[in-house]
């Protein structure tokens, strides 16, 4: 590697992130809100280590309250050996690290649900004009419409049929999952829908003269030749997920980062601007660890290794 | 259709093809006759765009005839199947497969329940090794050059032991000695299989090496089989010791005569219908017929 190379490489990313800093340091303190003047990155990194500190005193409060219950059913089976004991569970205040792993969970859930779906309608539509034409006019009218559109009408509908003494997943996370599962649908379908269509008539005359099955023609011909755009709408589908889950735990109160993002802004202390950007820049770092990880899955499934992937 | 008294191992019969346009159907084929014998080599010539590919297509099963039909060893021809395995021009193995995935899947395919794994894996191995291929038998294609692609290519139409093996200009897109080195492979393994074969060209020098009988095809639209010519020379063939030969000069010649004296092409009469209508045909062929031809035209002004 040259020097300019290097330079490209290492130098500039470091440099560009170095000057953005010194704009926000600079910059920062002049600006004066009603919760106090908008805090620089020294003093959002001071937030950083305060959550992190809840969140361990958090953890430690938990488990103090369970060895308490321990200690004290123990103490009752002593006394009595027929005493009937309970463990209830801890409930304490989400912390920001516990809300970072729910907004994980939640997109991960939609988002291989709504694949589980997409892909396969994809395929077919790709396959037959009839299937395309019959559902392309409901993908063209329901792609523009915002999910969070769908918020309202998700909401009502889990309430109504979610109906269950014991369920297994909290409504908010159904209704969350869900809203994600709808905004995913429609990139992952048109894309996988393109890429199928768009099969070499080559490989699709080597397929018919060797009289391959529907399956067979899907796992070795389709599925290998759509693979490059099937990604591509799945990483287009994450990107908007990721972004559309925040917005909608702020609008529905659900658990995630987007409530905590929202609770600090009601919550108006003179820390809550901080707390607020240490989310922003968490929201930010795992919208882009969640993009390289489908590119890892990419590389990992293409056939084409040295195709270029950015 | 089926008559089991027929002689004719393959038979073309009143072949026509329409493609639809805006401006109403294009006849691209009209009334194409052609019987070929068992174990026949029959190669098939003519300027871009006259339909010989078309012709494959339809025995290939690709196309359906607006008129007429294909008949094989008593059996119309409707649909693509194995048992007439078709080399493409452009190599057309799946990109992702190795050499040996991609005969294996015809053979798979074909021989499934036939064939034991072991056999299967003999069977893989014979082909590829009958088109020398045996020492990148687990490369993918993009790891070996277009020569090689099309040796797999025709490995993997081979192993499909067809009744008919149909090549669709299969050198047409090599270098010169990459070509010369795939005719000989492709006398080689004829000599050895004895595979009834058609072959689309549109090099005279092709056609006359490998061929039996040079079916020369006259423009289109509403193309059709011009003339039949057959190749008496010996067998087996060497390109050097031929380019004496009286009768391969004479076949070389007569083909040469057909193509740019009686058939030359009338320059471009119709050429949006054309493009519109054979498409395939205009893709799959440079113009080199256009290039060739203006010059026999220049040469003869002067």
């Amino acid at each position: 590697m040259n020097t300019k190379q290097l330079f490209q490489t290492f130098a500039a990313p470091f440099l560009g992130i170095l000057l953005f800093l010194a704009i926000w340091q600079v910059g920062a303190p002049k600006i004066v809100t009603s919760l106090g003047a908008v805090p620089g990155p020294v003093q959002v990194f001071e937030q950083f280590t305060g959550l992190i500190d809840e969140h361990q005193a958090a953890r430690q409060k938990e488990v103090e309250f369970y060895q308490r219950q321990e200690e004290r059913n123990a103490k009752a089976k002593a006394e009595d050996p027929a005493a009937e004991t309970e463990m209830r569970k801890y409930t304490g205040k989400a912390t920001f690290f516990d809300q970072i792993w729910t907004s994980i969970v939640t997109v991960m859930t939609g988002f291989v649900l709504a694949g589980f779906i997409a892909i396969p309608l994809g395929i077919v539509a790709g396959l037959s004009q009839t299937v395309y034409s019959a559902i392309n006019p409901l993908i063209q009218l329901f792609k523009p419409v915002s999910p969070l559109a769908w918020l309202p009408i998700v909401t009502m509908i889990v309430s109504a049929v979610y109906v269950s003494d014991d369920p297994t997943f909290d409504k908010s996370f159904v209704n969350s999952a869900l809203t994600v599962l709808l905004c995913c649908l429609w990139p992952t379908i048109i894309n996988t829908t393109v890429g199928v269509a768009n099969i070499s008539k080559d490989l699709q005359n080597v397929s018919k003269v060797l009289r391959l099955s529907w399956w067979t023609h899907v796992r070795k011909i389709v599925l290998p030749s759509a693979i490059p755009m099937i990604f591509t709408g799945l990483r287009l589908s994450l990107g908007i997920a990721w972004m559309v889950l925040i917005a909608a735990e702020m609008l529905a109160q659900n658990p995630g980062l987007g409530k905590f993002v929202w609770d600090e802004f009601q919550n108006g202390s003179s820390n809550s601007l901080g707390r607020i950007m240490v989310a922003v820049i968490v929201i930010g770092l795992i919208g882009f660890a969640l993009d390289r990880g489908m590119l890892f899955l990419q590389r990992h499934f293409s056939w084409d290794k040295s195709m270029a992937l950015r | 259709m089926t008559n089991k008294n027929h002689p004719d191992h393959l038979l073309i019969s009143q072949v026509s093809i329409d493609f639809p346009t805006p401006k109403g159907p294009y006849r691209a084929l009209d009334k194409v006759n052609l019987r070929i014998e068992k174990g026949e080599f029959v190669s098939i010539i003519g300027h871009s765009g006259c339909g010989k590919s078309t012709v494959l297509n339809i025995v290939a099963g690709l196309y359906q005839a607006t008129e007429g039909g294909v008949i094989l060893d008593g059996r119309e021809v409707n649909e693509p199947g194995p048992e007439r395995a078709v080399v493409f021009q452009n190599h057309s193995l799946l990109p992702w497969l190795t050499a040996y995935e991609n005969v294996e899947l015809a053979v798979k395919q074909v021989f499934k329940g036939r064939k034991t794994k072991a056999e299967m894996k003999e069977w893989i191995e014979h082909n590829l090794t009958l088109v020398h291929m045996d020492h990148a038998m687990h490369k993918r294609p993009d790891e070996i050059s277009g020569g090689m692609k099309q040796r797999v290519g025709i490995a993997r139409a081979l192993a499909m032991e067809p009744q008919v093996l149909l090549l669709d200009e299969p050198f047409g897109a090599l270098d010169a000695l990459t070509r010369a080195h795939l005719q000989d492979s492709m006398m080689e393994i004829q000599a050895t299989l004895g595979n009834t074969v058609i072959m689309i060209t549109h090099d005279v020098d092709e056609a006359v090496l490998l061929s039996d009988r040079i079916v020369m095809m006259s423009n289109g639209p509403a193309a059709t089989v011009g003339e039949i010519l057959q190749v008496n020379l010996p067998r087996p063939r060497n390109r050097v010791e031929m380019a004496e030969m009286p009768e391969y000069i004479r076949c070389r010649h007569a083909v040469l005569s057909f193509l740019y004296e009686r058939h030359g092409r009338k320059e471009a009469a119709t050429p949006k219908a054309r493009v519109n209508a054979s498409k395939t045909d205009e893709e799959s062929e440079p113009a080199r017929g256009n290039v060739v031809e203006l010059k026999t035209l220049s040469a003869k002004a002067a």
